[in-house]
């Protein structure tokens, strides 16, 4: 009981320390509903760059979590996630890794507590998808962490509108 | 890419073409346009997503059959089986056109017998003497695959081009050895020896791993079984079509492929 407030000021200046406070990062996405043949829902990635193009975190991977012997064989197609940290990254990943989405509009949430140590700046939230037997595409949107924002682009092939909003 | 959902798009949607559910099947030389006395070419033969990308299952290379400008058939030489690919020689001593082609088929039945789900492969000759007389639910499905490239040294010839009547085949209006970017070309289909009309052609250039769009191409036969492509630039083109046809009286249920690749030089 005595070592409570202790802890409770040393977490209140730790989150003093940085730039920004209980920000939510809220990001949309829209899997395209295509007429192919044969369709398979796209494996995904979601990450933050900076605008220099280094990659800060990952935020979330689709893939087919649930084949564990040969759901992370495709991974490598989301080529420029994977160079850019995916191949750096072990997955599954709790909060990060889900199985893939059907054509449709889909939140992406992340709490200001995950994001409590990205210091404030410009950033660009890359969302990149590729698909068995189809192609494969990235959409960029620039957006500034520190204060109340939105961003949105869309891509033409295997994305459509993507949208990131920090809130407050 | 997820086989599970593949599983889950082959049940949802059965009318689409075979091509859709299985690994692409190909059979890619290492050239195709040759000149001198004679000359030698390599071929690679395997299953995968992205056509020409061994990346996948190697073929089975038991029902390869090769038949030289002349009309004969001749051998491969230094045949192996990777992990991912098979591959073979072929020595070309004849001016003219090879027809380098992998040829599966049969009968696929499977019977209840006893109540027990039972299932046969074989030739067709073999089938009712392998079927016991007491099967009941039999269903038996003719299957004929066939996996196909060309190569020319010298002048093109068509004597190796001449249908079997099995199967789906490709009948050259233009030679498949004389195609170039830019150019339109005019193939026809044939199923069992008659045209094959309004048969959806899928047409894919290989090299997808260096780009981020498959840019394929899908036409349909017409009445006489002929389409025609205009390449939109040089490649290798994996050439497909696959039919299947329910049973109809005493006629077998039948599955047939056509896997073909072809070169179309800048």
């Amino acid at each position: 009981m005595r070592k409570l407030p202790v802890a409770l000021s040393a977490a209140a200046l730790a989150t003093i320390a940085t730039p920004v406070l209980a920000a939510d990062l809220n990001v949309s996405i829209e899997v395209p509903r295509l007429t192919v043949a044969a369709y398979h829902r796209p494996y995904v990635a979601v990450w933050i760059e900076r605008p220099d193009n280094t990659a800060v975190r990952t935020l979330a991977v689709w893939y087919e979590v649930s084949n564990t012997a040969e759901g992370k064989d495709w991974l490598k197609d989301m080529r420029t996630w994977w160079r850019r940290g995916g191949r750096s990254l072990s997955l599954p990943a709790d909060g990060v890794s889900s199985a893939t989405k059907a054509p449709g509009r889909h939140a992406v949430s992340i709490p200001g507590a995950r994001l409590r140590d990205l210091p404030a700046g410009d950033y660009v939230l890359v969302v990149e998808a590729a698909r068995e037997l189809g192609g494969r595409e990235a959409v960029r949107v620039p957006f500034t962490w520190g204060r109340a924002n939105t961003a949105r682009a869309a891509g033409t092939t295997e994305l459509g509108a993507v949208s990131v909003a920090v809130t407050r | 890419m997820k086989k599970s959902l593949a599983l889950i798009a082959a049940l949802a949607v059965l009318a689409v073409p075979m091509s859709a559910q299985a690994h692409r099947q190909w059979l890619a030389p290492t050239s195709t346009v040759l000149s001198g006395t004679d000359a030698w070419v390599g071929f690679d033969g395997g299953s995968s997503n992205g056509v020409f990308i061994a990346d996948h299952n190697a073929m089975n290379l038991d029902g390869l059959v090769i038949t030289a400008p002349d009309g004969t058939t001749v051998d491969a030489e230094n045949k192996m089986r990777a992990r991912y690919r098979s591959t073979f020689d072929l020595h070309l001593t004849q001016q003219g056109t090879y027809r380098i082609a992998n040829v599966s088929g049969g009968v696929m039945v499977s019977y209840k017998q006893n109540g027990e789900q039972k299932r046969w492969r074989g030739a067709e000759a073999d089938m009712a003497a392998n079927i016991p007389a007491d099967a009941t639910e039999v269903v038996a499905t003719r299957s004929n695959n066939r996996t196909e490239t060309f190569v020319t040294l010298g002048a093109p010839n068509a004597t190796a081009l001449a249908p079997t009547g099995q199967g789906i085949e490709l009948v050259p209006v233009t030679h498949p050895n004389d195609l170039a970017a830019g150019e339109a070309a005019t193939f026809k289909f044939l199923r069992d020896g008659q045209p094959a009309a309004d048969l959806e052609v899928t047409i894919a250039r290989g090299g997808t791993r260096y780009r981020d769009n498959p840019e394929e191409i899908t036409v349909r036969t017409g009445a006489d079984g002929s389409f025609t492509v205009t390449w939109p630039e040089p490649g290798m083109y994996w050439v497909n079509a696959a039919v299947r046809t329910a049973a109809s009286g005493d006629q077998l249920a039948s599955n047939a492929q056509y896997n073909g690749a072809v070169e179309v030089l800048p």
